[in-house]
């Protein structure tokens, strides 16, 4: 199992229980500054769940989440969401507004949060959405106009407006086209290359075992509610844990 | 032994039954237990910053403005069918000059409020949660929480308060079209003696009769709006959640006018 010094986000015994089900158990966990960690799991293991305990959207049974330095269970609801503007995420249906078009998405956590003129938000936005690779003549479309692949190139915009320190991924190529997923996939991985100066730190939930060993750096292996393997990609398909050799030759 | 058999799985059918009944009495509770935290939630943000007016006046352009033409061809054709009836009624006993009072009167104090609530309802009530709704099953609702923006301020907010003022300035609309078509049925086609139909209608509506009706469209608004939204917010499973969600909206929307309509109008004829 891997620990690193200083990581991004430290998990401690964290534990969560719905009711009588224990979705996590007793789990720690490391996530390193300024690389790509996957987290690898079976539907239903509780890769979203964990995903949600590190953005502070639901609360642990007990436990400790730690993220850039700061104890999530000491914020209180006001800091806790202000602290939420150093996250960035990209849903597996790019959760796009529908009512606004591409380039107001983008526009939208400025306006929210920054005292930005308009002119500078628009020319803002004009420069994430050339950097994710939309053209523009999508700029002024909806969201039920642009392409699934599309849509993820606004929402990756979005996410990255603020300049985050951390960018959540959930299942980001599930359901989509093979060619749409590799493009997805380089997105992600060049994405995390152009802001390792800030030392981004990129967390990634998937079921795509082949991608996932090629565009992260760290690999963990969560089942029932547990991380059972850790390594760097590299080595992952080496692994002697009988689970992830199922996982990774399926 | 057959007939123990028999009678042993009768009991079951029973407990069964009575099993059954308690559920849905618990999910009731339940529901309705939840329904009240989301709108103590809803109230607490309201008065938190930021506000967000454009929201606001969206939403209320949405209620209200939209809401005009159907509200003003219902109120009309409901005062004109009122002044009908009436009329042939009181003919029989010569009272139909007092067609324009009980008009008015049964306008403003119930047909005003209680059809522009069920209207709404099942118009801006049903949008409400349709729109939520499918905010929640496609994670925008996630999104905004992911991005700090707190959902219920920002979605539920401003459609409640909307809903709360427009409902009763809908509701004076309809009373005042109504008042017209029931003037123009009753004096036009009627043979009712004009000045007549005036002289009676100051004679016997008052102030307080419009209050009534209006004090009762707030809390319409009120409720139909936290019911709209409510039902939006917690829409499960997909586009087939999204349309059960708008038919409970609707449903629930519009026995609850009638209910509290109710409850209202003992109350308020005590202290109006
Ligand atoms: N709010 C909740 N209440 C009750 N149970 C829940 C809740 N959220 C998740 N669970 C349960 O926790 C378990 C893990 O769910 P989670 O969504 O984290 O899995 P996952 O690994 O993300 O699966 P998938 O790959 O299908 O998205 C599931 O059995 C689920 O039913
Ligand atoms: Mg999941």
């Amino acid at each position: 199992m891997l620990t690193f010094n200083n990581p991004a986000i430290r998990i401690e015994n964290l534990t969560k229980t719905f009711g009588d089900h224990t979705v996590l158990n007793n789990l720690s966990f490391d996530i390193p500054k300024g690389k790509i960690t996957t987290i690898l799991g079976f539907s239903g293991a509780g890769k979203s769940t964990l995903l949600k305990h590190i953005l502070g959207l639901i609360q642990p049974s007990s436990g400790r989440i730690t993220v850039l330095d700061r104890n999530l269970a000491a914020l209180k609801d006001v800091e806790l969401r202000e602290f939420r503007q150093s996250f960035g995420m990209l849903f597996q249906y790019a959760a796009l507004f529908d009512s606004l078009d591409a380039i107001e998405n983008v526009a939208f956590p400025l306006r929210e949060f920054t005292k930005l003129s308009n002119d500078e938000v628009l020319s803002r936005c004009r420069n994430l959405l050339e950097s994710v690779g939309l053209e523009p003549i999508s700029f002024h479309k909806i969201p039920s106009e642009l392409s699934g692949g599309m849509r993820k190139r606004v929402g990756l915009a979005r996410a990255l407006s603020l300049e985050p320190d951390i960018m959540l991924y959930d299942e980001p190529t599930t359901g989509l086209d093979p060619i749409t997923t590799h493009m997805v996939d380089n997105l992600i991985r060049s994405t995390s290359e152009k802001h390792n100066k800030r030392e981004m730190t990129s967390v990634i939930i998937s079921h795509d075992v082949k991608a996932t060993l090629r565009i992260s750096d760290f690999v963990a292996f969560l089942d029932r509610g547990n991380i059972v393997e850790y390594l760097p990609a590299s080595e992952f398909a080496q692994s002697k844990n009988e689970l992830v050799q199922e996982f990774v030759n399926l | 032994m057959a007939s123990k058999t028999a009678s042993h799985s009768q009991k079951n059918f029973f407990i069964r039954q009575i099993e059954g009944l308690g559920a849905a009495i618990l999910d009731n509770l339940n529901g309705f237990g939840s329904f009240i935290t989301f709108v103590l939630n809803a109230l607490l943000w309201l008065f938190r910053p930021p506000f967000r007016l454009r929201l606001f006046f969206e939403q209320l352009y949405f209620v209200g403005n939209k809401s005009i033409f159907i509200i003003a061809l219902s109120g009309s054709f409901t005062g004109m069918v009122m002044a009908y009836q009436t009329y042939f009624g009181f003919k029989l006993i010569s009272v139909d000059s007092l067609v324009g009072p009980v008009t008015a009167l049964t306008l403003a104090k119930e047909l005003a409020p209680v059809l522009t609530g069920l209207i709404v309802a099942g118009r801006a009530g049903a949008a409400m949660t349709a729109q939520i709704g499918s905010m929640k099953v496609t994670e925008q609702i996630d999104a905004l929480e992911v991005m700090g923006i707190n959902s219920v301020q920002y979605l539920a907010v401003p459609r409640i308060v909307a809903g709360t003022i427009s409902v009763p300035m809908l509701s004076a609309l309809f009373l005042f079209i109504g008042n017209v078509g029931s003037y123009i049925v009753g004096t036009k086609f009627l043979s009712i003696d004009e000045a007549m139909y005036l002289s009676k209608l100051g004679e016997f509506m008052f102030l307080g009769d419009i209050w009534q009706g209006l004090i009762k469209a707030t809390f319409f608004g009120f409720l139909i709006s936290c019911i709209g939204t409510y039902f939006g917010f917690n829409v499960t499973k997909g586009a087939e959640g999204v349309g059960k969600g708008t038919n409970l909206s609707v449903v629930w929307g519009m026995i609850m006018v009638l209910i509290t309509d109710y409850f209202l109008t003992s109350f308020l004829i005590h202290i109006l």
